[in-house]
């Protein structure tokens, strides 16, 4: 058909023939495209804070140490850094293992050890979830959880970290009042990152309740392939990895 | 209609039970790099915290630490997120870039931070 226009063929867009040059489906591809867009908006925000740190000459002197950001642990009122985080940093680990053994049994079409995998994968999400929510509300109603969150109303605007309390009787309770603030703009930062990371935790552990309900349907099996195990696990990774760097430049640097 | 020029990739992507057991012992072992690795950071976060050492001794711990980091970032994204076993037409396009970018940025906000830092010190 010489002369004829041709028209664009899906299959071939690529250019180069068949094969596309990366040797992945367009799926997974724009999954790692994703990513590194959410990748830039990770490191942005990360180096947005060593900026804020190291511009500003009175708020690096007031600047928390990262061990002494989170020093509590349930059930203790001892002087604990670093050992929650840890913890919470290694059930991250923990869950991007089992989502691995997920995508290796995906591979051998072994339907039953993907879903016992990604069960525990979802379990670890969750416990991560609440842990964060444990620390968050540490942080911002104390460890007894009597720190006065409507006597000033402004709680995200007072550091996690440094600043006094005094105890006030408020309507014949009482509770205790922050007199002094810590370091706003670090607050704002912790909030905001650790935040927004908790999010993506929130939807990943969303996502891979939704793709373990599939493959107990076995819509995978039927498929012939568990590329969509894969897919997730990439986002899942990509969670655990981001927490690696706010781990170390919040709770260590 | 049937097309038989698509080429399905995911396909490609199944391994035998011999494969299997290879894989997850290479698993297995990075888990627990990853978890020596945390276990040394908290350690020496615990042990020797920033209140308590030289400003020499510090700036190597922090510099260990982001060292660190980087290598735990290195095995999720290598044998994790299986970029090792991508073709490298791929694993470049998706590192270079992105390298490039925020290794531009951050110079770039440090650079302006210790700018800015010095011109504000200056009021006082």
């Amino acid at each position: 058909m010489a002369g004829a226009a041709t028209e664009i063929d899906s299959a071939q867009a690529w250019g180069g023939g068949w094969r596309s040059p990366f040797n992945v489906s367009y799926g997974k591809l724009m999954m790692w495209f994703f990513l590194i867009s959410d990748g830039l908006t990770f490191g942005g925000l990360l180096t947005a804070l060593g900026f804020a740190k190291f511009a500003n000459p009175e708020t690096a002197g007031s600047w928390p140490m990262g061990e002494e950001v989170f020093t509590h642990i349930p059930f203790s009122h001892g002087h604990n850094p670093l050992l929650y985080v840890a913890f919470m940093t290694f059930i991250l680990i923990v869950s991007s293992v089992t989502m691995v053994l997920a995508v290796e049994a995906g591979h051998r079409m072994d339907k039953k050890k993907v879903i016992f995998w990604m069960l525990l994968t979802v379990v670890g999400g969750l416990i991560f979830l609440f842990s964060q929510v444990w620390e968050w509300s540490t942080f911002i109603a104390g460890y007894d959880g009597d720190l006065s969150t409507w006597a000033d109303n402004a709680t995200l605007l007072h550091s996690p970290y440094g600043g006094e309390f005094a105890t006030e009787m408020h309507h014949g309770h009482e509770v205790k009042v922050m007199v002094s603030q810590g370091p706003t703009l670090y607050a704002n930062f912790f909030f905001f990152i650790t935040g927004f990371h908790g999010f993506h935790v929130f939807t990943g552990v969303l996502f891979n309740a939704l793709v373990l309900r599939n493959v107990i349907r076995g819509v995978y099996h039927k498929r012939g392939h568990y590329e969509m195990v894969e897919k997730v696990g990439l986002y899942w990774h990509f969670v655990d990895l981001v927490w690696v760097f706010v781990f170390t430049f919040f709770y260590l640097v | 209609m049937e097309r038989d020029d698509i080429v399905e990739y995911s396909l490609h992507a199944h391994h035998s039970d011999e494969d299997g057991k290879k894989i997850r012992k290479k698993i297995w072992i990075v888990t627990a790099i990853l978890s020596i690795i945390t276990i040394i950071e908290v350690g020496v976060g615990i042990a020797l915290p920033k209140a308590e050492v030289s400003t020499g001794l510090w700036t190597a711990i922090k510099y260990g630490y982001i060292l660190l980091t980087l290598v735990k970032a290195g095995y999720i994204v290598m044998v994790f997120m299986h970029l090792g076993d991508e073709v490298r037409t791929l694993r470049r396009m998706i590192l270079w870039p992105y390298a490039i970018f925020i290794l531009y940025l951050i110079f770039i906000c440090l650079t302006e931070a210790s700018s800015v830092h010095n011109y504000w010190s200056s009021f006082h």
